[in-house]
């Protein structure tokens, strides 16, 4: 490497109290009645009425009067230099307003360029070269998205190819170097690592067996079913830009348009209105947001932009596309004692992640997973290629999966390769539920777990010893059948504001309530839901908090000018911090409800004790203050001396990250004549802490577990030796469907978070992170008396049809 | 490139508009009669987002060219509540939870509509079988499938038969 070590892994102190061991059950906690329907209630969502009507409002619904289209001139290359943008022939076509080119860009103010939320750079419209295929090359302005479609088919771009590097391990070569632009002429972007080093060696030098596997977690795309879009509406009077905006952040990208384009902070608002799902896809700003944002500006007029799902798969929110090397150690006894990594990242042409800034290489660090083990050391080395950007999330908090998938296949491996049962081995390896809180070897500091309960759930749900029976028989007759467990860990909810931040901006999450005077509310939010429910399930933690109905709480979020500032929802961090910061505001409202109702009542504070909604004199409960009864007398006859109004608003920054976990156990039958994995059953049991709605949760697991069939089995971007991505469409690029989606059984143990004032960890993404080494070492387990060892994902019928032959099983 | 006058029944309204002869169906609802409860989430037939109904038969719309609905019946995703009462399939999407985003949510109901049309109590693996053309990204399809039977059960009930 010719590129120094420049980042290093760190990690939160362990706050006072935040861990702790913390017992596990399988009970709902419930505290509230159905009117109230506080947390542990399964309520029916509170958006839906719009949704099943169509009265959703998605950014391409927004119409306004005058608006015009956008629409943009993509590179046929991966790597070329241009020559010359003709779009005289384009401005001919009525109504055609404009071309927007990079050095329009220039002109207005070195736009061309923009940060990435990595801190590197990336191109808006280039100058002169282009480093990935589909890359922007210009954009054009015109009355309708038809006319702008006809007007993009005549601009002539002249471009001269330039040798392409696809492959990271190429790439650090450097014989083509992607970013000719940068000082030092080189692919490789950093070097990361963390553990011990010398530990780790001294652990493998010890070791009694030793295992090492190479595996590629292939670059797959998020493919939200609403592609990524934009309105900007700039008024030339008011010098205010408005922007609508397929934003999961929308607080973070209005302080990135600040700097970016040098408008007042309060003279943009952003407005992210109804999100058609984003798992990560919707955290970056593309270039295509940067133009439509200048286009207003230029043109004084709104303009939109909506890419086509071509250009969604080929230009933005690539995950992924980790090389890894994993060495595994055990002693005599099959107890895992260490691991080493070294992993090639390929970023393609910007390191456009959106990890917290001090993680390069996210929390990938969090790979030795559940198992409780000596010493591990990781490293990751970064290049860049001629792809589009990526390292940006596929539903998963920063690279988690990637870490997840090593260590669950690792362990299979290790347990195949003793003659062990993958159950009884991981048991045997678990970090034990009384050593919580408990301090990984490479820093991290789990606030509670019980992973012994939750596989043991899962095994006694799926019937897992009469699955091996059937198994040994099948095998006896020939047949292909395999049971694959994971029992990962995930690591959310970030994060501490001593080491988290994107560029910059601590990562702490915001509510506000104002309660008003007939005892409704109103509450927002600094996140932004994309499907999770947050109108539901905010309401139902204030609702727990508070005693006001869920009903009775209107729940905002999204716009910028209304809600308190927060980094937005990703990475499964909404509940763990915004939800947070529901319940610590909601206690703040409760304190002074307090002295309102010692007023009232003319008692002592200390007399009063809370009861589900209402203050009640301590023995006398005929003697009560109800929280509607309080919030009108916040306006009408408030204590002397006190502010009047019931509000209160809370930026909470937690003191760690939270710790869920799971076990998945997946049974698949593999047909020898054609290669095809069919998943017959999967058991999914998650231990999300405590729950606030469990119709909820069950919803983001089968969600999520669907994402992660996804990649195990069918997804992935390809990539021609020239840099053409060849699934740039549904028909290549391989969704599930319902078909091939089983129908997902889910359980679940509970286990508090002990520092998160609700007890809650997140969940969105375990299942994303969960389920693809489960699938994996279903195949595996069905193939490996035939010496297979490993099988990288997507494993596709082909993949597994040519192994069925190599090893003579069908020909 | 010509334009063309059509007249289209939209859920039970007529309605009609001069269209370029390229301009697809579900721009012309979404564009022109400004119904944007039918999405576009590929543009390519892949999806489904934009499923309508079309003279009874489900397509996705971003496949149909405006001019070719000129004098046939469309039913969207708006048309499907009656009178303030929603219908049985908005009723099971939201009672199960067969929604997250939303966004396939317009398309899988109409679908299903159609479905349910064709065979009014469809097995799980029916169903599944019926939204294979519909992508869903948010709910795994376990809910989506619960939601449509819970419509289908209801709607054999006798007195939404007589409905
Ligand atoms: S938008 Fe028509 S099928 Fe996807
Ligand atoms: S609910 Fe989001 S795509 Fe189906």
């Amino acid at each position: 490497m010719n590129h120094v070590a420049d980042r290093f892994e760190k990690h939160s102190p362990v706050p006072e109290g935040s861990s702790a061991n913390v017992p596990t059950t399988d009970e709902l906690r419930i505290t509230t009645p159905p009117k109230v329907c506080g947390m542990g209630h399964r309520m029916k969502r509170k958006e839906d009425p719009r949704f099943i009507r169509g009265r959703g409002n998605y950014v391409d619904d927004v119409k306004l009067p005058g608006m015009l289209h956008m629409d943009i001139v993509r590179s046929p290359y991966a790597h070329a230099k241009i020559l010359k943008i003709d779009a005289s022939e384009a401005l001919k076509i009525p109504g055609v307003l404009a071309v927007i080119t990079g050095e329009d860009l220039k002109k207005a103010g070195n736009l061309h360029w923009m940060p990435t939320l990595m801190s590197d750079t990336q191109m808006v419209l280039p100058i002169d070269k282009v480093v990935y295929q589909a890359q922007e090359v210009c954009a054009i302005i015109a009355t309708d998205r038809y006319i702008a479609a006809d007007a993009i088919e005549k601009v002539v771009v002249d471009y001269e190819p330039l040798p392409v590097v696809v492959d990271p391990f190429e790439a650090l070569k450097d014989n083509v170097i992607v970013r000719d632009d940068k000082e030092l002429k080189t692919n490789h972007i950093w070097h990361w690592e963390a553990g011990d080093k010398e530990a780790t060696d001294q652990v493998f030098k010890d070791a009694a067996t030793v295992i090492e596997e190479k595996m590629h977690i292939p670059r797959i795309h998020v493919s939200s079913i609403e592609t990524c879009g934009m309105v900007a509406n700039y008024d030339t009077a008011m010098q205010h830009m408005q922007i609508y905006m397929t934003s999961q952040a929308p607080h973070a990208h209005r302080t990135v348009f600040a700097l970016v384009s040098g408008l007042p902070e309060h003279k943009i608002q952003i407005i992210s209105p109804d999100i058609g799902g984003g798992f990560g896809g919707k955290v970056p700003v593309y270039p295509g947001y940067v133009i439509c944002a200048v286009a207003s500006l230029v043109t004084g007029k709104p303009v939109k932009w909506v890419e086509d799902r071509s250009e969604n798969l080929q230009a933005d929110s690539f995950a992924r596309d980790y090389h890894i090397t994993c060495r595994l150690a055990a002693d005599k006894d099959g107890k895992i004692t260490g691991m080493q990594v070294k992993t090639l990242a390929d970023h393609g042409a910007a390191d456009a992640a959106a990890n917290p800034s001090k993680f390069p290489a996210g929390l990938f660090s969090i790979a030795t997973g559940s198992y409780d083990m000596k010493a591990a050391h990781i490293e990751v080395d970064a290049a860049y290629t001629n792809k589009p950007p990526g390292g940006v999330a596929y539903r998963c908090s920063f690279r988690v999966t990637e870490a997840v998938h090593m260590i669950e296949r690792m362990t299979d491996v290790l347990a195949h390769q003793l003659g062990e049962d993958p159950a009884a081995f991981r048991m045997k390896n678990f970090i034990k539920p009384e050593q919580f809180p408990y301090k990984s070897p490479t820093g991290w500091d789990y606030d509670s777990g019980n992973y012994h309960a939750a596989l043991q759930k899962a095994m006694d749900v799926i019937g897992y010893h009469d699955l091996r029976k059937e198994q040994a028989e099948k095998r006896a007759r020939g047949e292909l059948m395999g049971i694959g467990i994971s029992s990962f860990t995930e690591v959310v909810g970030a994060g501490p504001s001593r080491d988290y931040d994107i560029l910059g901006i601590k990562m702490f999450d915001s509510a506000e309530i104002r309660i008003h005077p007939t005892g409704k509310a109103i509450a927002r939010f600094g996140t932004k839901s994309q499907g999770q429910g947050h109108e539901t399930t905010y309401a139902q933690i204030l609702a727990e908090e508070l005693g006001l109905p869920a009903q009775d709480i209107q729940v905002e979020e999204g716009d910028t000018d209304t809600a308190p500032y927060g980094l937005g929802t990703y990475a499964s961090r909404s509940t763990p911090t915004a939800g947070a910061a529901a319940a610590m505001a909601a206690r703040k409202i409760r304190a002074k409800a307090k002295k309102i109702a010692a007023y009232l009542l003319e008692v002592n504070e200390d007399d009063l004790e809370w009861k589900v909604d209402r203050f009640e004199v301590k023995g006398a409960p005929d003697q009560h203050k109800t929280i509607q009864d309080i919030a009108f007398a916040a306006y009408t006859n408030h204590p002397p001396g006190m502010e009047a109004g019931l509000e209160a608003t809370d930026y909470y920054d937690p003191p760690n990250l939270t710790f869920p976990f799971g076990s998945y156990i997946c049974v698949v039958d593999i047909d020898k004549g054609t290669g095809e994995v069919k998943v017959r059953r999967f058991v999914a049991v998650d231990d999300c802490g405590n729950i606030i709605n469990p119709m909820v949760v069950e919803g983001q697991i089968h969600g999520g577990l669907t994402m992660g069939l996804a990649p195990a089995l069918f997804e992935e971007i390809v990539y021609d030796e020239n840099g053409q991505n060849l699934s740039g469409t549904f028909s290549d690029y391989l969704l599930p469907t319902a078909m091939e989606t089983p129908k997902w059984e889910t359980d679940r143990t509970i286990t508090p978070s002990p520092h998160h004032p609700i007890g809650a960890k997140g969940v969105g993404e375990s299942p994303t992170v969960g389920a693809p080494p489960a699938i994996a070492n279903a195949v595996v387990d069905a193939l490996w008396h035939l010496g297979v060892r490993h099988i990288d994902i997507p494993i596709t019928p082909q993949k597994v049809w040519k192994l069925l032959r190599a090893k003579g099983v069908n020909d | 490139m010509s334009t063309h006058k059509i007249s289209v029944d939209v859920n039970g309204t007529p309605q009609s508009g001069e269209v370029d002869s390229r301009m697809l169906l579900v721009h012309f609802l979404r564009e022109e009669l400004r119904m944007t409860g039918t999405h576009i989430g590929c543009d390519t037939t892949s999806c489904g987002a934009c499923t309508v109904i079309l003279n009874g038969r489900a397509v996705k719309s971003c496949t149909v060219f405006a001019v070719q609905a000129d004098g046939a019946k469309v039913e969207t995703v708006e048309g499907l509540e009656q009178g303030g009462t929603l219908h049985p399939l908005q009723e099971g999407f939201w009672e199960k939870h067969g929604l997250q985003c939303g966004y396939c949510t317009p398309g899988m109901l109409m679908c299903a509509k159609y479905l349910l049309s064709k065979n009014p109590d469809p097995s799980e693996a029916e169903i599944r079988a019926g939204i294979s053309g519909n992508l869903c990204r948010c709910t795994g399809y376990n809910n989506i499938v619960e939601a449509i039977r819970y419509a289908a059960e209801k709607m054999a009930t006798p007195q939404e038969v007589a409905r």
